[in-house]
């Protein structure tokens, strides 16, 4: 059989398949704790990445047809993204191990030739400690590229940098 | 519980790079650090599931306007397995590409070529039950882009596929057969494998193709196989 088709970069035009709305997961009607998650994606100049689709997937809380676990944003001229979503609980690991809450995260965007892969972790949670993830991570400034601050009033934020000083973890899976 | 079965790594030299100095916009977006290897867990093992219920079909990227869009009509059509041959049903696929002159119904698309109202650019399918999936388009024109001097993107429509685990989230493009600008094309050749980077060719199909009415292209996907190699030491590090 043949290996996976290559991928290709999503292109400055993917706002044709834009709709808004899929960055609200909530729209759908979904209960628990509903949270707002920004930031900002920047290159290796920090410049704004202007034209990015920043996508998200948790499997916790689990999807159904009041959640669908998954949501796009495009970034703004600044590089912004915005969602609205309920905050994921814990996550089972492999293993006996258990995953601190996190949301899986996909960058796609000109100039990325394959998606980029990181996770977004929330700070404060007890779990984080002994995440299999973050615990591998010796260094706490690389830790803290993952980890998302509290922004006031269930907002929270995390800034994701391409390339260079304060560069994201990313991930291969 | 049991462990997730992970999606196998990708096979040498049938993914691009991020860091490809032939594409220009790659040199201050990709990673210096090498990624971080992460085990595959049920976040990366499990994905969203769509439904035509609250993802609608456009099936036929010809008829959302008031009238029919300017252009020659086509039909794509093909199958979405996965590396072990088995189909990937009922899973999601956006398409979205130029006019027929090679432009974007976009507002950043400055390419001096006409726009046309009735072709917004957008599709959405599912494949059934055995993966087969299948819409009717225009063919879209070559443009240029500023990658470096007199660079023109080979005729091309955008692909976005799901799967049924977010590690097989694949963005890819499909291409015509017998265009001469992918010779040039640094996008298409940064995958450096040649039966990766031609598979990325649709092939003109006459059992695709409708008599008195449009050509037909065939164009198969495939995406990660689940299965039994792993990482070697199966751990982030
Ligand atoms: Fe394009």
């Amino acid at each position: 059989m043949p290996a996976a088709t290559a991928s290709q970069t999503i292109g400055p035009y993917w706002h044709l398949i834009e709709h808004a709305e899929w960055a609200d997961l909530t729209r759908f009607g979904a209960e628990g704790e509903r949270i707002t998650v920004t930031g900002r994606v920047t290159d290796g100049e920090g410049a704004p990445v202007s034209d990015a689709a920043v996508e998200i997937w948790q499997s916790s809380p689990p999807a159904d047809e009041h959640f669908p676990g998954y949501g796009r944003a495009a970034t703004d001229g600044e590089g912004r993204f915005r969602f609205v979503t309920v905050k994921p609980e814990a996550v089972p690991g492999l293993g006996n191990q258990t995953q601190a809450p996190h949301l899986s995260v996909v960058l796609l965007a000109r100039g990325l030739m394959t998606a980029l892969r990181t996770r977004l972790y929330f700070e404060g949670e007890a779990l984080n400690e002994t995440d299999p993830l973050l615990a591998a991570i010796a260094d706490p400034a690389e830790r803290a590229t993952l980890i998302a601050r509290p922004a006031g009033s269930g907002s929270w934020t995390l800034d994701i940098r391409l390339q260079g000083e304060g560069e994201t973890i990313f991930l291969e899976v | 519980m049991s462990d997730p079965v992970p999606f196998r790594p990708f096979q040498a030299g049938t993914q691009p790079p991020l860091d490809h100095a032939a594409y220009g916009s790659t040199r201050l977006r990709h990673p210096n650090r090498p990624l971080r290897r992460l085990a595959q867990t049920v976040s990366e093992t499990t994905g969203p599931a769509f439904t035509r219920a609250l993802f609608p079909e456009i099936a036929d990227m010809t008829r959302q306007g008031k009238a029919a869009p300017l252009g020659e009509r086509i039909i794509v059509a093909g199958r979405v397995t996965d590396e072990d041959g088995r189909p990937v049903p009922n899973t999601m696929i956006e398409l979205w590409q130029a006019n027929a002159a090679g432009r974007y119904a976009h507002p950043r698309d400055t390419h001096d070529a006409p726009a046309d109202p009735n072709f917004p650019g957008e599709g959405r399918v599912f494949t059934d039950a055995e993966g087969h999936y299948r819409f009717v388009t225009i063919k879209p024109g070559a443009y240029p882009w500023r990658n470096h001097h007199n660079a023109w993107r080979p005729v091309h429509i955008h692909f976005s596929l799901f799967g049924s685990g977010f590690a097989q989230r694949l963005i890819t493009q499909m291409y015509f057969p017998g265009d001469p600008l992918l010779e040039f094309d640094p996008i298409y050749h940064a995958v450096s494998d040649a039966g990766a980077r031609e598979r990325l060719v649709s092939r003109f199909d006459l059992d695709v193709t409708e008599p008195e009415w449009a050509l037909g292209y065939r164009f198969d996907i495939v995406l990660r196989g689940r299965g039994a190699t792993p990482f070697e030491d199966g751990e982030a590090h």
